[in-house]
């Protein structure tokens, strides 16, 4: 089953991410957006970054969960390749996502990047769960 | 004025549900989608309306929506499709009963472009650009995961969320004039650092005096031509003359902040019971705690980039005096404006045969007050403040001077660079960044970039004419042209 694909956007990047769960879809989001920056097939894990969110639906959740790896790649100069959703689950009137990403220090030598990511926008924003299961749909700020 | 339309222009007015009112204007009417408030005014030529995208429309659409939204959802000439307002989207909402939207804005908050003249002609940097450029190239860190040499430390960021290019020059990075010759002397007040999250100061820190990625850039220029001689002496600009173009934002601590306080409006929508055609129009009115808590942040964000312009120009003078082995004296290297296009403000226009307190929101859309208008720097008040006008990679810029029209068609706005055609994933399918800056080197332009492929995103191709852009805004009288400037030489972030 194909992670993701990109679709035509002027001025962002825009895709879908698929999952047979939300959890693989929201992993695989990651996946196509750290792709829009850099071939991600060449970076070793080595670093491991522990993420816990809550959101008051899963669209939020998803926006949350993707802007939430933007600012750890910054700050902490790590480039992620290796993206797991443990849960997201519901509780109370939240939704509740845990998840670890995993990648290498950010080496200007090494790392050649294409487009950068600014941020992830609410635009054109979904979350489709249906029985063959969970397609997302995000565009993000180029 | 009105022009008789051929049959494929009766066609296409169908498709599209627009109505061509002027040469240069199209009205998108309120019964275009449901719930707009205030028509769509869509300022293009024939030629630029062929590569409007329907989604800019609708994008254009959704803005006229919003609670508060006075006369006009407006787009620019360079208009293309954005998320939430459509990028050359202008809207302004009474200050009052309106709404204020981090999507009028967007996440570069501050993305800017300063234009600075010099005492130098063109033929005083034959033989000296490359050596010129890969010197501005290490002095100014850019692309993605660039670091600056300045930490700024926790205090010092509160000074410049607060007080913007003032704290810059403050430092010793510039000189009083710096403040005198930008809009609003670099700052927009009600810069709140409480409303900065922590998030967002730890992606400020290590960023200050860099230019980032994609489409910001430092030029080096000349002046090719002068259509208004009584505004280019005004802005101290004359033919055959070198200058020199930085175009940037607010960096990290910019995107953080939107993504914050979108994030926040995103909730209080529903508290406020606001219907929104796109999540990313996320708002709340004007006075809620909310809004206001986001537009001081914003400005704090606002003040970062002045800051951060300000910063780079320093260092690029340093360079300059390096290179060109003179002081700054002789240089002359002054700052002839500074305009923000990603911003909102607090503004009074004439609504309605009345004065009325606004947000002004330009998303993609440079502000074009005319002669004399207070906000205005005094040195220009007999002729209108600047608008500089950015073009693509490889064509020409533009100084504009805003005119009266401008207070009436545009809330004081104007366009504000080329606009794309092409998006970043085709550019790189179409193009290839080697041969592009092979082509430009042909054409005497030099360009430097930390990878090939951001060259090939910002190709000439992918973008529209800057000269078309700019020839829709000088006729409808929003702003006149002042100067054509050519490039030498570009570093690309």
């Amino acid at each position: 089953m194909k992670k993701y694909e990109f679709i035509e956007h002027t001025a962002d990047a825009r895709f879908k991410a698929f999952g047979a769960t939300a959890e693989e879809a929201f992993a695989n989001a990651a996946q196509a957006m750290f792709n829009v920056m850099i071939d991600t097939s060449d970076i070793n894990p080595q670093i491991t970054e522990y993420i816990e969110l809550q959101a008051p639906d899963l669209e939020n959740l998803l926006v949350d969960w993707l802007s939430e790896l933007l600012y750890l790649f910054e700050v902490n100069m790590v480039v992620f390749s290796r993206f797991e959703v443990f849960a997201i689950e519901k509780k109370g009137l939240e939704y509740l996502l845990s998840a670890k990403a995993e990648g290498e220090p950010l080496d200007l030598e090494k790392h050649v990047f294409d487009t950068e990511v600014k941020a992830v926008t609410y635009n054109d924003l979904g979350v489709q769960i249906t029985s063959q299961g969970v397609t997302v749909r995000i565009t993000v700020d180029t | 004025m009105k022009r008789g339309f051929d049959r494929m222009d009766t066609e296409r007015l169908e498709i599209e549900g627009l109505e061509r009112i002027d040469d240069d204007i199209w009205e998108v009417p309120t019964g275009y989608k449901p719930g707009m408030r205030v028509p769509g005014r869509i300022y293009l030529s024939d030629k630029l309306f062929t590569n409007l995208e329907k989604e800019a429309v609708d994008q254009v659409a959704n803005v006229a929506t919003l609670p508060g939204i006075q006369k006009f959802s407006m787009a620019m000439p360079d208009a293309h499709v954005g998320y939430g307002f459509p990028i050359g989207g202008v809207a302004a909402f009474d200050a009052e009963e309106g709404v204020i939207s981090p999507g009028g804005v967007g996440f570069d908050i501050n993305c800017g472009v300063r234009l600075i003249r010099s005492n130098l002609v063109k033929s005083d940097v034959d033989g000296k650009i490359n050596a010129l450029l890969d010197s501005l190239f290490k002095a100014v860190p850019s692309g993605v995961g660039s670091k600056s040499r300045i930490r700024a430390s926790e205090s010092e960021l509160e000074a410049i969320f607060t007080n913007g290019s003032r704290w810059a020059v403050e430092q010793g990075y510039g000189v009083e004039a710096d403040l005198t010759h930008c809009e609003g002397e670099g700052c927009i007040e009600g810069g709140d650092p409480a409303q900065v999250s922590a998030k967002a100061r730890k992606r400020g820190r290590p960023q200050l005096g860099t230019l980032g990625s994609g489409n910001h850039f430092l030029e080096l220029q000349y002046v090719d031509e002068i259509y208004d001689p009584v505004a280019a002496e005004a802005f101290n600009l004359k033919q055959g003359q070198l200058t020199f173009m930085i175009h940037c934002g607010s960096r990290g601590a910019g995107h953080q902040v939107c993504t914050d306080h979108l994030r926040n409006l995103t909730r209080a929508v529903e508290k406020y019971k606001i219907n929104l055609p796109d999540k990313q129009l996320a708002c709340a009115p004007a006075q809620s705690e909310e809004a206001q808590a986001y537009f001081c942040a914003m400005a704090s964000a606002a003040n970062y980039a002045w800051t951060n312009r300000q910063i780079i120009m320093h260092h690029c003078r340093e360079v300059f005096e390096q290179q060109m082995n003179m002081d700054a004296d002789e240089l002359g290297l002054n700052l002839v404006y500074d305009v923000a296009h990603n911003v909102a403000k607090l503004e009074e226009h004439d609504v309605d045969g009345g004065k009325k307190q606004v947000y002004v929101h330009r998303k993609g859309a440079t502000r074009a007050f005319p002669a004399g208008h207070p906000d205005v720097p005094q040195a220009y008040r007999d002729v209108g403040q600047p608008v500089l006008i950015p073009g693509s990679m490889g064509t020409p810029s533009y100084v504009l001077c805003g005119k009266q029209s401008a207070m009436d068609v545009s809330f004081g706005s104007a366009c504000h660079g080329a606009g794309r055609v092409m998006s970043r994933s085709g550019a790189k399918r179409t193009f290839r960044g080697e041969q592009i800056q092979k082509d430009l080197s042909g054409q005497g332009i030099s360009v430097r970039a930390a990878h090939p492929s951001v060259i090939a995103e910002e190709a000439p191709g992918v973008y529209k004419s800057s000269s078309e852009v700019v020839d829709v805004v000088d006729r409808l009288g929003i702003a006149g042209k002042v100067a054509k400037l050519m490039p030498l030489g570009v570093v690309k972030g």
